[in-house]
């Protein structure tokens, strides 16, 4: 075989090889979601495999980011600073930072506020927050956190154009600062 | 391969009738875009006849005549040319200006996307009788209407083939656009930017209707849902109120409140489920609420996992929605 000819092909089966980066499935989880959650199934093997294929999955990653913004989780906990509820961005938290213990707490909720998500959210959609959490306090790899979340801030647009006929634009006058 | 060529191309002019036609002119910006397609298309024609006829004569003239009568042909012929052009571009910038003289006032309605469904908001001076809906449009015929476009996530596109032209939608900015609906009729409505996997069932219908019904439709459409009158539909309330429906659905007059997801207070009275996926019955809604990954793979609708009286019980108590 030619030098060409075995280059061509490495770059293909290279090229075939980008293509298994990651397999989504928009139906179920990794494993039977319904898996006891932290029980005597909680330290078993398992559990790790489960915990594992949710925090290395890109989508799983990125459905949570948008869950986490969507059940307003953003409002006492911010974008993991912390304010009304503590800091997401560290590692050691009062009811453990295992994934087993964050779904235990996002599902059941805690003493002080932390209210339940079981029932309101499926168990998917919680493995799924719990796997953005962790993502805050941890180094993950970059082709886990895309620079771009799947879903972008729903935030109230500037607008660029000046619809006069149909809103007055003009910034509120502040009688004091007028000169 | 070459023999099927003519009768596939046939199948795109379905592209010219029906609910989703460029050429319906049932908007005064789409009557202005068929009157530009017909002039164009006529004068073309018009230009391919006079070629083929030059050619044929070309083929069977007698190398007899001087080069006088060619040379004039040729001045004729370039002049004719240089004269359509100008006319053409003439009609096109009427056409155009035409549509930037739409009237903008009357109605306005913000319309945010999402991958892969639409949030409709018609904005009233008075709170109060703001309506939020999704994935329909009522508009009121002969009205000018400023639809603000926004995105909550990627670029989409806005288009009512029949009614007008196309506007993106772009996160982290407001478009509009003005349509101006004069054909009484329902419509389809058509993500045209390519948005993700479930782009081409992101679509929506668009009934345009009297003044006086579109009125009608406001005010009904601010009422509180229906309030479940059979024990099936009280046990679907209970299920949609308390449990995953209502953290991102919002039903007024319940407590289901969430705001992420379709609005689903009159949902029964729409024409279709799933931004135009599925047309509005209780088999279609029944396998939406089953298995929503089936029915619209990678839609942001997780798969919650009925048991089989909580469906019937939900897909009876939605479908009361009228």
């Amino acid at each position: 075989m030619s030098l060409p000819c075995r280059t061509s092909l490495l770059a293909a089966a290279l090229l075939v090889a980008s293509c298994d980066r990651e397999a989504r499935n928009p139906r179920g989880g990794p494993l039977p979601d319904d898996a006891p959650l932290a029980s005597a199934a909680m330290h078993s093997d398992l559990a790790e495999r489960r915990s594992a294929a949710y925090q290395n999955n890109a989508m799983h990653v990125s459905n949570g980011q948008l869950y986490f913004h969507w059940m307003n989780c953003t409002g006492c906990h911010s974008e993991g600073g912390g304010g009304i509820g503590p800091a997401l961005t560290d590692t050691k938290w009062r009811y453990g930072s295992t994934m087993e213990s964050i779904v235990q707490t996002i599902a059941q909720g805690r003493p002080n506020g932390m209210p339940g998500y079981a029932g309101k959210m499926t168990p998917r959609q919680i493995w799924e927050v719990a796997a953005y959490v962790r993502s805050l306090a941890v180094r993950v790899p970059q082709s886990l956190r895309s620079g771009r979340s799947e879903g972008l801030s729903d935030g109230e647009p500037p607008t660029l154009r000046d619809p006069q006929d149909f809103r007055a634009v003009t910034p509120p006058q502040d009688e004091a600062t007028v000169e | 391969m070459r023999k099927l060529a003519p009768p596939l191309m046939l199948l795109t002019l379905g592209g010219c009738a029906g609910r989703q036609a460029m050429l319906g002119a049932a908007g005064r910006d789409s009557a202005l875009f068929a009157w530009l397609w017909h002039v164009f298309l006529i004068v073309t024609v018009a230009f391919y006849c006079i070629v083929i006829a030059g050619l044929l004569w070309a083929v069977v003239r007698r190398r007899e005549g001087g080069e006088a009568a060619v040379r004039t042909g040729l001045l004729v012929w370039v002049a004719l040319i240089s004269l359509t052009l100008v006319g053409l571009t003439l009609a096109s910038w009427l056409a155009d200006r035409n549509m930037n003289r739409a009237p903008r006032t009357g109605l306005t309605i913000e319309i945010t996307a999402h991958q892969w469904w639409w949030d409709v908001r018609y904005i009233a001076s008075d709170p109060s009788m703001t309506l939020r809906t999704s994935n329909e449009l009522h508009l009121p015929a002969g009205t000018p209407v400023r639809i603000v476009l926004k995105s909550a996530d990627v670029i989409h596109s806005f288009w009512i083939p029949n009614l007008s032209g196309k506007q993106d939608l772009i996160p982290g900015r407001s478009n509009d656009i003005v349509v101006t609906p004069e054909k009484v009729g329902v419509y389809r409505s058509q993500c045209a930017e390519y948005c993700g996997v479930q782009h081409a069932h992101m679509a929506f219908d668009v009934t345009v209707q009297p003044r006086e019904a579109f009125e009608q439709w406001w005010k009904a459409g601010l009422l509180p849902a229906h309030a479940p009158a059979t024990s099936v539909e009280q046990a679907g309330y209970t299920y949609v109120t308390t449990r995953e429906c209502s953290t991102c659905h919002n039903v007024t007059g319940t407590p289901a409140s969430g705001q992420v997801a379709p609005d689903l207070t009159h949902f029964a009275s729409r024409l279709s489920i799933g931004a135009g996926t599925y047309p509005m019955d209780r088999g279609h809604l029944a396998a939406w609420l089953a298995d929503p990954q089936d029915a619209k793979p990678g839609n942001k609708m997780p798969v919650i996992g009925l048991e089989p009286a909580e469906l019937r019980a939900v897909s009876a108590y939605l479908e009361s929605l009228k």
